[in-house]
């Protein structure tokens, strides 16, 4: 059934938009629950909605500290892609496309996935050679991914610098058409919506304070609003994985707490249809469809829990735009803003029973959670709701690092840095 | 963010570079404990509040130093010559 409809909107207008049904409940949190989610993101409350939807487990809390949609989930630049090299990212990243794809209907909520392609700039003959074995790395799983030349980029995005005396010229890029960009609010308030209705408690303006405890055993949450009991508790909590664990007695992990900054400037008319990312740098870029131009580079590049970031990586990724847009040099910015983000030791995400018995954890993103938002909720819920991995997750465990076995796309060994 | 360095005054954090938590300790180089070099090559305290870190003086004196900074603020409370906080640290080990 429609929830939102044009005849609902004219409705709503003539009585002042009071009487909308409230997408999702405000409950007071309940004493105990099967399942308690920890985080109020993307995948916190993904994880909720297919813990519902597939396993029919709807005795389910999900614990935000503020208002939902505050973390990560709500400030990311909304590229979602699976142009990936090594087999067990492909595989986990286009089931979460396929699982876009569909998403909208699925949750009966307008998401707006749009795929518009994603196109890597390479400007280099190496790096030439690296994305086009990684463009036939995601054919040969099954995937998309086409090499464009550079009168193909012409076509297709004409504002791009392509003078052969560019301080990075450009050889030609790697397009993956499937990939694109979606509504990034839309994804939080769609699975909350959809969760809710399932009968999950949302509870906002809750924090998470502590771990209750028999023996070595999780049994519960300690938080401002009460002790909230659980069977099994999960924890999705982006930037603060190493807070939360250092509550329940882990001080080390292998994850490193990094800001990363995204902008936006104000609206101008359709100059691309498509995500670009440029080579020479690190820039990812891409038109809302208010017209804004959205755009992001690197991690400020030192540990930070604050939600905000320093000048010089601004002038860095404004010279990194000038370089493959010059056209946008004059262009103002409308606003500025950074989030805290976990970043893993190899690039890759944690997905996982445990490490401590009654928990479960979901960690480890980098810059690039938003993308994972549906199979990431997918497959943690199912191994929330069995006890065992999902075949997409089954690789990312946290045990890989003690056995040597990392997901490390780059090939670069140990940083919190990679993407 | 200003870096007071030691030799050369309060700086542009853009002048250093990172090298990340300096409360790692590396075990011998011959040992063979395998839980210790993971915890040491992976693991992290990762606190949200003051952290003890390396930062090079890259684009001045190019001295290295290890920085005490909160991660919510980046206020620094202390900035020290790696070389003298790493002599001190093992005159007490
Ligand atoms: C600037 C920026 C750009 C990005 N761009 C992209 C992109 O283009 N594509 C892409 O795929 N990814 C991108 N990402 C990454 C992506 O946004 C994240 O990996 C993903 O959103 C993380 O998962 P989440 O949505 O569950 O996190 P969050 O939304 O951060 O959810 C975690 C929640 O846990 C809550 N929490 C924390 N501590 C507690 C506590 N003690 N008690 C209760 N609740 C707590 C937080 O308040 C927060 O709401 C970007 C990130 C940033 C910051
Ligand atoms: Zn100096």
């Amino acid at each position: 059934m429609v929830e939102y409809s044009a005849l609902a909107l004219l409705k709503n207008a003539f009585t002042g938009n009071r009487d909308w049904k409230q997408a999702w409940r405000k409950p007071e949190p309940k004493p105990a629950y099967d399942v308690v989610v920890i985080g109020g993101g993307g995948h916190g409350l993904a994880t909720a909605y297919y813990l519902a939807k597939e396993h029919g487990i709807t005795n389910v809390a999900v614990i935000e500290k503020g208002w939902l949609g505050s973390g990560n989930i709500g400030r990311n630049t909304t590229i979602v892609r699976s142009n990936y090299l090594l087999p067990d990212s492909i595989r986990f990243y286009d089931f979460s496309v396929r699982l876009w794809e569909n998403l909208s209907h699925e949750l009966n909520y307008n998401v707006m996935f749009s795929q518009r392609g994603v196109l890597n700039l390479a400007h280099s003959p190496g790096q030439a050679d690296e994305y086009i074995r990684r463009g036939n790395a995601m054919r040969h799983e099954g995937g998309d991914g086409v090499w464009l030349s550079r009168d193909e980029i012409a076509r297709k995005v004409p504002g791009v610098d392509l003078s052969p005396n560019a301080r990075f010229p450009v050889v030609g890029g790697l397009l993956q058409p499937r990939a694109g960009t979606a509504r990034h609010d839309a994804v939080a308030w769609g699975y909350a919506r959809a969760a809710d209705r399932h009968g999950v408690d949302i509870v906002e303006n809750c924090e998470v304070t502590g771990f209750l405890r028999e023996g070595d055993i999780i049994t519960g949450v300690t938080t401002t609003r009460g002790e909230i009991r659980a069977k099994k508790i999960a924890l999705a909590v982006a930037g603060n994985t190493s807070r939360l664990l250092q509550m329940a007695g882990i001080d080390r992990f292998p994850i490193e707490s990094h800001v990363l900054q995204a902008f936006v400037s104000e609206s101008i008319k359709p100059l691309v249809n498509c995500v670009v990312t440029f080579g020479g740098g690190h820039l990812y870029m891409s038109q809302s469809d208010k017209g804004g131009l959205v755009f992001g580079g690197d991690l400020d590049g030192y540990n930070s829990y604050a939600q905000r970031g320093n000048l010089p990586l601004v002038e860095e990724v404004m010279s990194e735009m000038t370089a493959m847009f010059p056209a946008v040099a004059r262009l103002r910015l409308l606003r500025s803003w950074g989030g805290v983000m976990d970043m893993s030791m190899d690039g890759s995400p944690i997905i996982t029973k445990g490490p401590l018995p009654g928990m479960y954890l979901n960690s480890g993103w980098c810059y690039g959670g938003f993308k994972a938002t549906p199979a990431s909720g997918f497959s943690f819920a199912w191994t929330i709701a069995k006890g065992e991995p999902h075949k997409t997750n089954a690789p990312f465990t946290l045990s890989r690092f003690e056995r040597g076995n990392v997901i490390d796309e780059k090939g670069q060994g140990p940083t919190p840095k990679l993407h | 963010m200003l870096i007071p360095c030691p030799h050369c005054g309060p700086r542009e954090v853009s002048e250093f570079s990172y090298q990340g938590d300096a409360t790692r300790t590396c075990p011998e180089l011959t040992s063979t404990d395998v839980k210790a070099w993971y915890d040491y090559v992976y693991n992290r305290p990762n606190p949200a509040g003051p952290h003890r870190e390396y930062w090079q003086h890259s684009g001045g004196c190019r001295a290295h130093l290890i920085v005490t900074r909160d991660t919510r603020t980046h206020e620094i409370h202390d900035v020290a010559f790696a070389r003298a906080a790493l002599n001190r640290a093992g005159e007490q080990a």
